[in-house]
Parts: structure tokens; sequence; C-alpha cells
């Protein structure tokens, strides 16, 4: 335990909010699992035709994000997907 | 005119009732005619809660049923000559009413009230719809915990999609404590994640337990929950009221005397 620990800390009360947030965000987006797994199967489907990616890997989720134009936060999806191969491997030419 | 206003929240256990009766009897305090009524049908808890548990004859299914008139099943509180309650039924379910049932008594009873408090069940299925059905505002309770935020939310949500426009927040049992050293959201956390307008914060306060057990709402009273839920009521007849500071159990003065009951 080092002084650095106490200032690191965050409070309780702060890690309920940012939970919070992050949870509301895909309770309002009335995204249940069943249809994240659907948009993760189609974009495994969509990027294999052009590149090799590691379908175990992928991950994606509902986060938020600063608008550009506007004010303040908007829901954004993010998608982690590995890839395996740059080079085209799936039958579509 | 009178108005009908639906207690919800979603979670269970986080004041509903004990919002209802005191809120209820903060406006009659204030010469209003207002009738409570139990929704929470199986699941009876605000006569109690009030202390008029003893006086049930007939209840809300019944009036539903046609087993009784109206009038027979209202109980009038002998401490408020404006305020009245009807009663849930106890040995039947959510099933037993409807939603257009529901609006048929509220019908009723706006011909004599003016403030028409429904205390909805915990939940989101039929006993809530049936809360919810013919209400013009609804207060939303929740308390500073992630899990009675997260339900307060859904219900926000739900209120939405069945046009309720005035919705407005009640955030209950604040540990002033916990949040000035940050093991609390706070009040502003909470209406920043809700985004609906705040009508009340109530603290954590003792006296409501002594104020339940004793079957008598203790709105009006000396101690800040009291002072919180009577600031409510100003605030729902449309009165500008600012919110309580709650940091006042921290003054000096009680400092000094909790070194005095440390020693």
């Amino acid at each position: 335990m080092s002084l650095m620990d106490l200032f690191k800390k965050k409070n309780s009360g702060d890690i309920a909010k940012d939970r919070l947030k992050l949870v509301l965000i895909s309770d309002r987006a009335n995204c249940s699992p069943d249809v994240m797994e659907m948009i993760k199967n189609d974009i495994i489907q969509v990027i294999s035709k052009y590149m090799e990616i590691d379908a175990e890997g992928l991950d994606i989720q509902i986060t938020q994000t600063e608008s550009e134009g506007n004010n303040g936060n908007v829901p954004a999806l993010y998608a982690n997907i590995p890839i395996k191969d740059m080079k085209h491997t799936g039958p579509a030419r | 005119m009178s108005e009908v206003i639906v207690i919800t929240s979603g979670k269970g256990g986080v004041g509903k009732t004990t919002t209802t009766a005191n809120v209820g009897t903060g406006l009659a305090q204030l010469n209003k005619k207002v009738v409570l009524i139990d929704t929470d049908i199986g699941l009876r808890n605000l006569d109690v809660v009030m202390g008029l548990e003893n006086r049930i004859v007939y209840n809300l299914v019944d009036v539903v049923e046609g087993n009784c008139r109206m009038k027979q099943a209202l109980i009038k509180d002998k401490r408020y000559p404006n305020l009245s309650l009807l009663p849930s039924a106890q040995t039947r379910d959510k099933t037993a009413v409807s939603p257009e049932q529901m609006i048929k008594v509220i019908e009723e009873l706006k011909e004599e009230y003016d403030y028409i408090l429904l205390d909805c069940p915990a939940g989101i299925e039929q006993g809530f719809k049936n809360a919810i059905a013919g209400a013009d505002r609804a207060l939303v309770v929740t308390t500073p915990e992630v899990s009675a935020i997260r339900d307060a939310d859904r219900i926000i949500g739900l209120l939405g999609a069945n046009e309720l426009k005035k919705v407005e927040l009640i955030v209950n049992r604040l540990r002033m404590d916990m949040v000035k050293r940050g093991d609390m959201m706070n009040i502003n956390d909470v209406t920043d994640i809700l985004a609906i307008d705040l009508i009340g914060a109530v603290p954590d306060d003792e006296q409501i337990v002594i104020s339940t057990n004793q079957g008598e709402p203790l709105v009006g009273s000396d101690c800040l929950a009291g002072k919180a839920f009577e600031n409510i009521c100003h605030r729902i007849l449309g009165e500008d009221v600012p919110f309580l500071d709650l940091e006042i159990k921290t003054s000096i003065w009680d400092k000094i005397k909790e070194i005095f009951k440390k020693n």
C-alpha cells in the first residue's frame, strides 16, 4: 500500500454513478443480450468477406461517446474485432 | 379541478407507501380534500402506515365488484377531516381489478376530492398498469442506490410510453454523512442520470421508523424528513419552495453534542 493508492482510490459514489450510466445506456437502447448476439454475428459475417478475423475474440458493447456537433454524450456501438489476416481469404471476390 | 397522482418506483422498499402517507396527510393539512388509494392488492400496507388498519370494513375490490358503495369503503381519518383512505384487499391478487375499473373508481372520487393519491405496488406488471391508468401526474420515488435508480429509469420510460407527461422525482433516504465522504450518490448525480425534475429530497431519518411504528405520518413535524415532505406538498400545489439544506446536522453545535455523547 503506497500513498499513491490513497489518491487513486475512487469514491464508491462515483463508481456507482459510472456503472449506472453504462447500464442505463444499454437498458434505454433496449438491447437485450440476444439482440447484441445477433449484431455480433452479422458483423462477423460482413467483415469476414474482406479479411480473416478472430470471431472468438470479437467483443461488442454499447458505450458512451462525446458527440461531435452538439451537447454531451451519445450512445455508441463499440466493437473490438481482432484481425487474424488482412489478406482476403473468403469466397467472395 | 382534481389531480390524480400516482406514487411509484419500480423497486420495492424505497418508500412509496411512506411517501404516499406523508404527502397525502400533508396536502390534507394544507386544507385540500385528499383520498389515498392503496392499489397494492394482496399486499396492503398503506392502512397500517396511516394507522387506520382497525377501521377497514370494505376495500377497493369490494367497490369494483359492487359489493358496497364507495362511501362505505372509504375510511375517514379522524385526525384530518379532509383525508380519506380507500384500502386495498389483502386476500385477492392484482388481477382482481383492471385498468378500466380503476379509471371508473377514480372518476367517481374526482367529484369530491382535490387530490387522489395512488400508492403503486412494486414491479411493472398488472398492479403497476392499474395504478397508472387514471393518473395525471407521477411521483417517482428512488433511493441513491444503483438498483433503485435503474428501476426508476425503467419506470420513467414506461410512464412516458403511457403518455404520462408530468413525472417528477423524489430522492428518498439520503444519508448526508455518506454523501459527504463520497460513498453515496448525491442529489445532482441522481437527477443527472434520470433527467427528470426533482420535486423533493428526503433524508434518511429515524423519525420515519418511529412514525411508521405509531401509525402517524410525520409530515410537518419538526424533523428534517417531516419538513422535506411538507415542502413536497407545497411544490405539488405549485409553490416555489427552496430545497432544504440537508447538511444542517453537521453544524458546530451538533459536533459539540456528539463529543459529549461519546464521553
